[in-house]
């Protein structure tokens, strides 16, 4: 991955497992958010293949890259909700371009969405009428919308309190073992880290490739190489993290 | 604690030897506090002394120096860069020098800041960059800027082909929406302008065409200045600061907020969702601003016609309708449609590619609106040009 001749990362190669939740962890600057842009579509990499089944994802043209990304749902680091649209326009969008579903289903499909992210009766409100992390609740409803297959997370507890991003946390894995969706998360939270991840990849601003695949608790106490063994323990205040339920 | 001025001794330093190359220098008292004045000169005195020293007449050659922090009672970091500057110069000039003596605090922070290595590919934070290199850099960029330009062109044009064809995914409310906000909305400030256009332009023509006793042909000067130039050029420069203005800080926000990328995400064309309606809607009502402001043009001529001119209402009116004829009119809508969509197209392209950051969003705007001015100007000339070269 790069931008022009700026090379982000080289080298990565990972796996993810359908159904299992995928983190990508790294130090500040080493292109984790970059990474997920490259796997949603939004940039092309400089070289080599993302592939989603036997589907490598950027060979195929434009408008069957577009379909194909009506399996992802994606939860931006902000929401990203649209600013013009209420909440049931945001959530109802993607159900009404892609399905022909009756307005009054799409209806009762948003609410049951906005509903699922605690965000009931909130339907008729607009994006700057709400806080934060509602924002991010509700974009994550939007993210659900179109059912996917795969849900990217950007950074989901940036900037939430321990106990939303608990709540999100908790949510995350509901959503994977109720609709067996895989789940992609970015980010650095240590303690999300290890209360949600099955298998995680260490992207490494210094040396600019990844550093280590697998479950972060086994990178935690077995770790390969001393940055990890840092990241992962909070630079050595080892006690207080970690092994949350 | 007090850090008003006047309680505590100010900054000095006593520097002993050298002494068989040794050189040791002594910090005393308050090296923090900023107000006092005689801190800043101490501090430039220290280093004036640390620098200079082959150049010091007593000094046998000092190569060594030991500071010693014992003394002081404070400091701040701007005493502890200057030294830590005057450290890195000596080094380069191989004389060692000792930081040992500082407080222990001034010792942590030094290890602190050279704990993670500077990045040597990073950007500094100023860098210097010849004229050469800066003309090079600017003219790759303009190369860029053409390509861009031409990318977002197709890619407009596209999304009107698949409009046309019905195929083109945005929402009917935006258009409407946007056709409020550029065509009802911005007739006050349309209006005003053009009236006043049309007042200067018949004073413009009144002082000379008196002399000759032909005033009447003032309307005549109002009447075709005002559909074939004034109006479709001032409407448009109004456009361009009022709606491309804020097209780009529209689209430059959603760049910020990730809504674009959402957009992409969930299959739709920001294109056709974003750029396409606002594009419809300018060019739709540019052309009716360009009659309305045509139309309080030549009221305003008319109010100088007779009160100033004394000129009758027939007369004026009369004088009007044999100057201009629907051609004139015509030729001035087409030029309105051309803007409407100027001004559309620079205000999307330019929120389209704006950066991810406040100033980046301002950097669009002024952008947008720059080039949207420029791009009108430079169509009026070549209107002007091209209906004098085939009569119209």
């Amino acid at each position: 991955m790069a931008y022009g001749d700026f090379v982000i990362q080289r080298d990565l190669s990972f796996c993810v497992k359908s159904g299992e939740v995928f983190i990508i962890m790294g130090d500040s600057g080493s292109g984790k958010s970059s990474l997920l842009r490259h796997m949603i579509g939004l940039q092309r990499p400089t070289r080599g293949r993302i592939c989603y089944g036997n589907t490598s994802f950027w060979d195929l043209d434009e408008a069957e890259r577009r379909r194909f990304s009506n399996r992802f749902g994606v939860l931006y680091q902000s929401g990203a909700l649209w600013s013009s649209m209420t909440l049931a326009e945001n959530v109802g969008m993607p159900l009404k371009e892609h399905t022909d579903y009756p307005a009054r289903e799409i209806a009762e499909l948003v609410s049951f969405k906005l509903a699922l992210v605690g965000l009931a009766g909130f339907e008729g409100y607009y994006p700057s009428e709400i806080s934060g992390g509602m924002r991010k609740r509700a974009g994550l409803a939007r993210a659900m919308s179109l059912d996917p297959d795969i849900l990217f997370f950007d950074e989901p507890s940036a900037g939430l309190d321990p106990i939303s991003s608990k709540r999100l946390d908790d949510l995350i894995l509901e959503l994977r073992d109720s609709l067996g969706t895989t789940v992609v998360v970015v980010t650095h939270e240590l303690a999300s880290i290890f209360a949600i991840a099955d298998n995680a990849v260490f992207v490494d601003a210094e040396t600019r490739t990844q550093t280590a695949l697998g479950d972060p608790k086994m990178l935690r106490d077995h770790p390969p190489s001393p940055k990890i063994g840092e990241f992962l323990a909070r630079g050595g205040t080892e006690s207080t993290i970690g092994g949350k339920p | 604690m007090s850090r008003e001025p006047g309680n505590r001794p100010s900054a000095r330093f006593e520097s002993v030897g050298p002494d068989n190359g040794l050189l040791k220098i002594a910090l005393i008292d308050d090296w923090s506090a900023p107000w006092h004045e005689e801190n800043s000169n101490t501090l430039n005195a220290l280093q004036d002394l640390l620098l200079n020293l082959d150049s010091n007449p007593v000094a046998d050659k000092v190569e060594r120096i030991e500071i010693d922090g014992t003394g002081l009672t404070a400091w701040d970091s701007r005493c502890l860069v200057g030294i830590v500057a005057a450290a890195k110069q000596l080094g380069n000039k191989g004389i060692a020098i000792d930081l040992d003596g500082l407080p222990a605090g001034m010792l942590r922070l030094i290890r602190l800041s050279r704990a993670v290595p500077a990045r040597g590919d990073e950007r500094s934070g100023s860098s210097a960059q010849s004229i050469l290199t800066l003309i090079g850099l600017s003219a790759i960029k303009f190369w860029h800027g053409i390509g861009e330009t031409n990318r977002f062109l197709g890619q407009a044009l596209r999304s009107l082909g698949r409009f046309v064809r019905g195929r083109a995914r945005f929402q009917r409310a935006d258009i409407i929406e946007f056709i409020e906000v550029t065509g009802p909305l911005a007739l006050p400030i349309v209006g005003i302008i053009n009236v006043l256009l049309g007042v200067i332009l018949a004073f413009m023509g009144a002082v000379q065409l008196r002399q000759f006793g032909a005033q009447i042909y003032v309307a005549d000067l109002v009447a075709l200045g005002q559909t074939r130039e004034i109006a479709p050029m001032m409407t448009g420069i109004v456009m361009a600061g009022r709606t491309g203005a804020a097209y780009a800080a529209q689209l430059g926000t959603m760049q910020v907020n990730e809504e674009i990328d959402a957009l992409k995400t969930f299959g739709f064309s920001p294109m056709d969702f974003l750029v396409l309606p606002r594009m419809l809607a300018l060019a739709i009502m540019f052309p009716l601003l360009v009659l309305y402001a045509d139309a309080l043009g030549i009221f305003g001529g008319y109010l100088v016609g007779v009160s100033v001119l004394e000129l009758s209402t027939t007369e004026y009116i009369e004088q009007t309708r044999n100057a201009i004829d629907f051609g004139d009119i015509a030729l001035g809508l087409v030029k309105g449609s051309i803007f409407g969509v100027l001004v559309a197209a620079t205000g999307c392209m330019h929120g389209m590619q704006s950066g991810r950051s406040a100033s980046a969003v301002g950097d669009a705007t002024t952008r947008a609106v720059v080039s949207g001015i420029i791009a009108i100007i430079f169509m009026t000339g070549v209107f002007a040009v091209f209906t004098n070269l085939v009569q119209i």
